[in-house]
C-alpha cells in the first residue's frame, strides 16, 4: 500500500513538474537573451487556456484548429508586450524591467478578467478521461499528453539552440550582448524572438494543462511563480537543467502534500526556492558566477 | 375672489400636496455586497436579486405608499472596506436598515458598527457565529453551515456509513465547515478517520485523495466552493475511488456540474430548495416563492437564480414585510423583524424571535443527488 501511494504521488508530481519545466524554460529563454525576469510569463499560460476556450466556444473550431489559433494570438500578445513595454525603455535597469513586467502581468490579468469574467471554465481533455493503471497508481491520458508534448518541445528547443543559426545567435547574446552585437547579430531582434518563443511555450503549457486544472483569469499567478522556482532550481538554463528542476519541484510538492501535510503544498515550493537562493543561487546544476580580476 | 380666500385656498392646496410628499418619503435600505473579488459568486447574484425585487416592489406602488430606495456598495469581499462602507451608509446615506455583507468575515467586522449605531443588519452569510450568541440588531438569512452538516450526518447515520474522511478548503468557509464536521460527528455516531485540507487555488488533489483512499472510510465529505470540489471529483474518477462523495452547499449550482462533467454523477449534497424548485411537491410551503424567484431572475438576468441570490431576496422581503406592518424607523423595523413568523422565503421558512435571529430550521436544506447532469431529491 505504501509503495502504491508513493508511486501515485510521484506520477502526479511528474506531470505537474513537466508544466513547471515548460514555464521555467520560458523564463530562462527571456533571461538569457535579455537579462530580464519576465514576471508576466504566467499570464501567457492563462491566455493559452482561455483563448482555446474562446476558439472552441465562440468560433466553434475543432480542437486541432483551436490550439494553433490560441498559440498564435498569445504570441502576438507577447510581441506587443515586448514592443510596447520592453523595447522603448531608455534606461533598462533591472528594477525598472522587473516593475514593468509585474505591471504588464497585472494589466493582462485585468483585461482577461474583463473579457472572460471571473468564472472558472472547463476544457475537454484531448483524448477522453478514462484512467490508465500503472502498477497500483493511475494517471489520465491527459498526463501522457503533457509528458509527450513537454518532451517534444525540449527536443525542438535543443535543436533550435544548438543547430540553427538564429538559435546560436540567441545563445551568443546570452553570453555577451556587446560582443554579439559587434559580430553582427541584431540583438534587438533576438530579444523579440525570445519573447515569441517564451509566450508560445507558455501558451502551449496552459493549453495542455487546462483540461486537468480548468482555467480562469487568475491561474497565471501561482503557476508563473512555481515555474520561476523551477527555473531558479535549474540555474536559469534553457535546457535539461530547468526540466530536471521542474520535475524535482513537482515531485517534492506532491510527496510533501501526501506524506507531510496537504495544507503546506504551496509552502513547500517556496521553501525550496528560498533554500536554493540562500545556499546555491546558481541553481543545482549551474556554475558559480566568477569574475576575473 | 378676494386675496384672503385665494391665499387660504393656496395654503390648503399646498398642505395637501405636502401631505402627499410626506407619504412618499422613500425608505432607504443600504446594501453591502462583495460584487467583485473572490466572493463575487455570492455578491453578484445577491445584488442582482436585491435590485430585482426592489424594482418590482416599487413598480407595484411601493409599500404603504413608501417607495424603497436601495443604496448598494461593493465591498470586494474585504472586511475593512465593509466597515468603512457600513459607516458611510449609516452616516451619509442615512439608511434605516442594511442588507449583507456577503461573507462571514465581513459580517463579523461590521457587527460592532451596526450595534453601536442601532441600525438593523440582515446578513447574507452563513457563519453560525453571526447570530450565536444573539445580538439585538443583527439577523441573517443564509442557512447555518451547522444545518448543512447535520443533514449529511443524518443521512449517513441512517444508511450506517459511519466512518468519514473530510477534505476541506483552507479559507473561512472551509474552516467553519471543518469545525462543524468535527463537533457534530459524535452526536450522530460518526467517526472522522481522516482530516485533510487543500488551498482554494490548488489544481491537483490526488495526493490528499491517495491518502484518503488508504484510510478505507465509508464516505468522503468535501467542503469548499468552486473550482476545488470540481477538481476533487475529477481526481477521484481518475484514481478510480468508488467511495460515496458528499459535498457542501457551496457547490449547489449548475456551474459545479458543468465544471466536473461526468465526475459529478452520484455526488450528494445538502442544498437550498431553489435548485430543485420545479420538482418539489406542490404541498411545499416555499414552492410559490421559489418558482416566482426562479422565473423572475431568469427573465431579468437571463441566468439561473441560485440560492445565494435567494439570501438577498429574503432580506429585502423581510424588510418589506416589516414596513408593511407599519415600521419606518430603524428601531421599529428591528422590532417587526423579530416578530416575523412563518415567512416562506427562498432559504426556508423564517421564524425569528428574541432568542433566535437566524430563523431557519432543518427544512432549509434538502439532500440532493446529481443524476444525468441534473438534481434529484434524495429521500
Amino acid at each position: 500500500m505504501q509503495f502504491d501511494q508513493i508511486l501515485q504521488y510521484t506520477l502526479s508530481g511528474l506531470s505537474t513538474g513537466a508544466i513547471y519545466a515548460l514555464i521555467g524554460i520560458g523564463f530562462s529563454i527571456i533571461y538569457n537573451a535579455t537579462g530580464i525576469i519576465n514576471f508576466a510569463q504566467g499570464e501567457f499560460v492563462m491566455l493559452g487556456g482561455l483563448l482555446t476556450l474562446s476558439c472552441l466556444e465562440l468560433l466553434n473550431l475543432p480542437l486541432w484548429a483551436a490550439i494553433p489559433c490560441a498559440v498564435a494570438v498569445s504570441t502576438v500578445v507577447g510581441i506587443l508586450f515586448e514592443r510596447l513595454a520592453i523595447r522603448p525603455l531608455r534606461h533598462p535597469t533591472p528594477i525598472n524591467l522587473v516593475i514593468i513586467t509585474i505591471g504588464g502581468s497585472i494589466l493582462i490579468r485585468g483585461l482577461a478578467m474583463l473579457v472572460w469574467g471571473k468564472d472558472t471554465h472547463a476544457i475537454p481533455p484531448f483524448s477522453g478521461d478514462n484512467p490508465i493503471a500503472i502498477g497500483g497508481a493511475t494517471i489520465l491520458p491527459q498526463h501522457l499528453w503533457i509528458l509527450a508534448i513537454t518532451l517534444i518541445i525540449i527536443i525542438i528547443n535543443k535543436i533550435y539552440f544548438y543547430h540553427t543559426i538564429s538559435g546560436k545567435a540567441m545563445r551568443a547574446c546570452s553570453y555577451n550582448r556587446r560582443a554579439a552585437g559587434l559580430v553582427g547579430i541584431d540583438v534587438k531582434r533576438m530579444v523579440l524572438f525570445s519573447f515569441i518563443i517564451s509566450s508560445a511555450m507558455g501558451a502551449i503549457a496552459g493549453i495542455i494543462i487546462a483540461p486537468l486544472t480548468m482555467t480562469a483569469y487568475d491561474v497565471g499567478v501561482m503557476i508563473g511563480l512555481k515555474g520561476f522556482c523551477a527555473a531558479i532550481i535549474g540555474g536559469m538554463s534553457s535546457g535539461i537543467s530547468t526540466v530536471i528542476g521542474g520535475l524535482i519541484l513537482g515531485v517534492l510538492e506532491s510527496l510533501g502534500a501526501g506524506l507531510i501535510s496537504s495544507g503546506y503544498k504551496d509552502a513547500i515550493a517556496f521553501i525550496i526556492l528560498l533554500l536554493i537562493l540562500f545556499i546555491r543561487p546558481q541553481g543545482l546544476f549551474g556554475k558559480a558566477d566568477s569574475e576575473r580580476v | 375672489m378676494n386675496v384672503k380666500v385665494m391665499s387660504s385656498v393656496l395654503a390648503v392646496v399646498t398642505m395637501l400636496f405636502s401631505a402627499t410628499a410626506f407619504a412618499a418619503a422613500p425608505i432607504k435600505i443600504g446594501a453591502l455586497f462583495a460584487v467583485t473579488g473572490p466572493a463575487a459568486f455570492l455578491g453578484e447574484p445577491e445584488r442582482n436579486s436585491a435590485k430585482m425585487v426592489i424594482d418590482e416592489i416599487n413598480k407595484a406602488g411601493g409599500v404603504k405608499g413608501h417607495k424603497l430606495e436601495l443604496v448598494t456598495y461593493d465591498t470586494t469581499g474585504d472586511a475593512t472596506k465593509a466597515v468603512q462602507l457600513a459607516t458611510k451608509l449609516i452616516k451619509d446615506d442615512k439608511v434605516v436598515a442594511i442588507i449583507g455583507p456577503s461573507t462571514t468575515g465581513e459580517t463579523m467586522a461590521v457587527i460592532p458598527v451596526a450595534e453601536k449605531e442601532q441600525i438593523p443588519l440582515i446578513s447574507c452569510s452563513a457563519g453560525s457565529k453571526i447570530t450565536d450568541p444573539v445580538k439585538k440588531w443583527i439577523f441573517k438569512t443564509a442557512q447555518n453551515d451547522s444545518l448543512a452538516v447535520g443533514r449529511i450526518y443524518e443521512y449517513l447515520q441512517k444508511t450506517k456509513q459511519t466512518s468519514v474522511s473530510i477534505l476541506t478548503v483552507s479559507d473561512g468557509f472551509g474552516a467553519s465547515g471543518r469545525e462543524q464536521l468535527k463537533i457534530q460527528a459524535a452526536k450522530y455516531g460518526i467517526t472522522v478517520v481522516s482530516d485533510d485540507t487543500y488551498g482554494p487555488k490548488d489544481t491537483d488533489m490526488t495526493a490528499q485523495l491517495t491518502k484518503i483512499r488508504g484510510s478505507h472510510s465509508h464516505a468522503i465529505i468535501c467542503w469548499g466552493t468552486n473550482p476545488g470540489p470540481a477538481v476533487i471529483a475529477k481526481n477521484m474518477r481518475q484514481l478510480g475511488i468508488k467511495t460515496p462523495l458528499f459535498m457542501s452547499h457551496g457547490v449547489s449550482s449548475k456551474k459545479f456540474i458543468e465544471l466536473a462533467g461526468e465526475a459529478a454523477e452520484g455526488i450528494r449534497l445538502p442544498s437550498g430548495k431553489v435548485v430543485v424548485a420545479d420538482i418539489l411537491p406542490g404541498s411545499d410551503k416555499q414552492k410559490k416563492s421559489l418558482m416566482a424567484f426562479v422565473k423572475d431572475y431568469q427573465k431579468h438576468y437571463k441566468a439561473e437564480g441560485d440560492h445565494f441570490g435567494g439570501h438577498a431576496w429574503d432580506a429585502v422581503m423581510l424588510i418589506r414585510n416589516a414596513v408593511e406592518n407599519g415600521a419606518d424607523t430603524a428601531a421599529a423595523i428591528r422590532d417587526q423583524l423579530e416578530k416575523t413568523r412563518g415567512f416562506a422565503g427562498i432559504g426556508g421558512s423564517f421564524n425569528y424571535s428574541p432568542q433566535d435571529h437566524a430563523g431557519l430550521g432543518k427544512d432549509a436544506f434538502v439532500l440532493v443527488e446529481i443524476k444525468n447532469k441534473d438534481w434529484v431529491i434524495v429521500k
